[in-house]
């Protein structure tokens, strides 16, 4: 009997298949997300590296902005809880969880029993997300991955005082346009979307063990950046991306031994 | 054979409305004195001089459920009023130019009515209405209560505040102030008040015969009708309903849609959005019980005690401390036995919002309950993700769910 996760997000699908010891037999992710065959796509590619075929799938829980989209899902949950599942089960005694991901971000606290005990959300704004590393990198012309090793190489830090995305894109081109270094903008971009997101997390209460987990958590400058600004260490989660579509297919086992 | 000849609360309410604003655009017609104010302002004044009184907050929720009011705002802020001001006078202040609306209409004001217990945005926002129209003002400057109760001081200024718009009300209806029919007035007001403060009550029912999202409908008559028997017979009936709802144990909802959780609605209703925001509940079982609205209109004073009156209109949970305002709050859920708590941020609102976040941490800490937070306006239709709001409903779904297993656990 195999159980699968899919977390639909606003960029990116990703899918964690498992079977009834929660050992994980397939974990996969595409950079396209709702409204994209994408969710399509990975399903395929999961169902395939774990060897199976959909029919021997019993129960799937969708998760992610897409997830009710999703119509072969056997139920739908939110991606906090998902999140929290996936971390709990990866990372026992966590508390904290920080998940930036492409239009969202999210701080969950975690009680002791691995259960959400709370959570916050940014805005309706893309300040404080994944979205707005994306356009930072296109400022810069480099990919999400180049971001973060450019970031590792400034020397000097330079401010981007607008948590606006928008606003802080022509603050960014008036900055390389006067010469500031690709590097010190790419580390002021790592600062003002940590800063924001600490804002959130001190807002619910900080407790250790701090995890982070969604894409930027794969953005090892950020990472950084944010531990400096909650003053705890951070815990990356293991494969950082899929650890919703893993909170759904552990939800997608519970659900159907409920059943 | 009485019973059924008995008009339900419903269409009492929607006569009680529609005599309403038909009378007052009749008064002007009629060469009468109309007033605008604010929507928790000492009405008695008013209604003992028969002056015929509309509340532009009120029409305003009317246009922004309506889906109308993007034209209004579009107005006003194409004539230079800050996206940053409080939709209600974006709305307002488009309406007074445009003077035309599908949803509602409302004569234009003879001279303007203002009481800042409910936010100090109105202070200047009626202050430029009257200026505009050049029209006499009148204004209530009701300090916030920075300390837990309301200060004599205060209340003794707002006192000689009551006393002194007699006199210019005085002189401009150019009739002598009626303090015998002032007393009439208060006790009509008083009992009217807490007609509607009893009806709301029998939500603490279990299941509560209400659904919350009606007493936002009833609203509307006790920001208009407060003064009159005509309201006070409308939240009766009101209560006779709900009342025999709950004796027959009979929810919020149809037979079979079960009320799975409890909550309150802190803020104002996001009105171009109340079918989304309604349903994100309902569809989950969540039943929105009560609000801070149910004690905001509920003004109660010793008949002809112009100081206490003065301190009942200080006092409402708008113009209270924070700690005052998160003591009200677990009182409630202590009362309707709530499970949690939806907080609606509220672009236009600052005096709610600034001290939102807080008030949310220390209630949660209190009274362990769940709450959620999510981002709105009251009528700005372009300040709400439907999306956004679903899944922090969802969330908030999953984590009432994981604390009533706790419960049932022990």
């Amino acid at each position: 009997m195999y159980f699968l996760g899919i977390d639909i997000g606003s960029s990116s699908s990703k899918v964690v298949i498992i079977d009834e010891n929660k050992n994980i037999l397939a974990r996969k992710a595409r950079n396209l997300g709702t409204g994209t065959n994408g969710p399509e796509m990975v399903i395929a590619e999961a169902l395939e590296e774990a060897g199976i075929t959909e029919d021997q799938i019993v129960y799937t829980v969708a998760t992610g902005y897409g997830r009710v989209t999703h119509t072969k899902a056997d139920k739908q949950i939110t991606e906090i809880s998902c999140h929290g599942k996936g971390v709990a089960h990866l990372i026992p005694g966590a508390r904290t969880i920080i998940d930036i991901g492409g239009q969202d971000a999210k701080v969950i606290k975690l009680t002791a029993q691995g259960n959400v005990d709370n959570f916050v959300m940014n805005e309706k704004c893309a300040a404080g997300t994944g979205r707005f590393l994306e356009v930072m990198a296109r400022i810069l012309n480099c990919s999400l991955d180049e971001l973060s090793d450019l970031s590792m190489q400034s020397t000097e830090e330079v401010e981007i005082s607008n948590t606006c995305t928008v606003f802080a894109e022509s603050e960014v081109i008036s900055q390389l346009a006067q010469g500031t270094a690709r590097e010190d903008v790419a580390k002021g971009a790592d600062n003002s979307i940590t800063s924001r997101v600490a804002g959130l997390a001190r807002r619910i209460g900080i407790s250790p063990i701090v995890v982070m987990s969604g894409g930027v958590a794969m953005n090892e400058s950020v990472v950084r950046s944010m531990e400096k600004h909650i003053g705890y260490d951070i815990t990356v989660a293991p494969h950082p991306q899929t650890v919703g579509a893993l909170g759904a297919a552990l939800f997608a086992l519970e659900s159907f031994n409920k059943k | 054979m009485e019973q059924k000849e008995k008009l339900s609360s419903k269409q009492m309410l929607n006569d009680l409305m529609a005599d309403h604003y038909q009378s007052a655009l009749d008064a002007k017609e009629n060469g009468e004195l109309v007033a605008w104010a604010t929507s928790i302002a000492p009405q008695e004044l008013l209604t003992t001089m028969d002056i015929k009184v509309v509340y532009p907050e009120n029409q305003a929720a009317a246009i922004g459920a309506r889906k109308e009011a993007q034209k209004f705002i579009d107005d006003s802020e194409g004539r230079g009023y800050s996206v940053d001001l409080c939709s209600y006078a974006r709305v307002n202040f488009g309406y007074a130019n445009l003077k035309k609306s599908e949803s509602q209409d409302i004569p234009m004001p003879d001279f303007i009515y203002s009481c800042s217990n409910i936010c100090h945005t109105v202070l200047k926002w009626y202050e430029n209405l009257a200026k505009e129209l050049n029209i006499p003002l009148i204004i209530f400057d009701l300090p916030f209560n920075h300390k837990y109760d309301v200060q004599d001081h205060a209340a003794k200024y707002m006192k000689a505040q009551i006393e002194e718009a007699i006199k210019k009300l005085e002189k401009i209806t150019k009739k002598e102030f009626d303090h015998d029919k002032f007393k009439a007035v208060m006790e009509q007001s008083i009992k009217t008040s807490q007609m509607w403060k009893d009806a709301t009550m029998v939500a603490k029912a279990k299941p509560s015969p209400l659904n919350g999202f009606d007493l936002f409908n009833y609203m509307a008559g006790i920001v208009t009708n407060r003064g009159t028997k005509a309201g006070y017979e409308v939240f009766k009936r009101w209560k006779e309903e709900l009342e025999e709802k709950a004796a027959a144990g009979l929810g919020p909802w149809k037979p079979g849609e079960e009320e799975k959780f409890r909550v309150m609605w802190d803020g104002i209703a996001c009105w171009p959005y109340l079918g989304t925001t309604y349903k994100g509940l309902k569809n989950n079982g969540i039943n929105m019980v009560t609000s801070t609205y149910p004690d905001s209109w509920t003004i109660l004073y010793d008949n002809g005690d112009i100081e206490g009156m003065a301190k009942a209109y200080s006092a409402i949970y708008c113009n209270s401390n924070l700690q005052n305002g998160v003591d009200r709050i677990t009182r409630i859920v202590e009362e309707y036995s709530l499970d949690g708590i939806v907080f609606h941020s509220n672009r236009s609102c600052k005096l709610l919002d600034f001290r939102q976040f807080e008030q949310q941490r220390q209630i949660e800490e209190k009274t362990g309950v769940a709450t959620v937070l999510f981002d709105g306006d009251q009528t700005d239709p372009r300040a709400f993700s439907g999306e956004q709001y679903n899944t922090r409903i969802q969330a908030f779904l999953e984590r009432l769910e994981i604390k009533k297993e706790e419960r049932r656990k022990g």
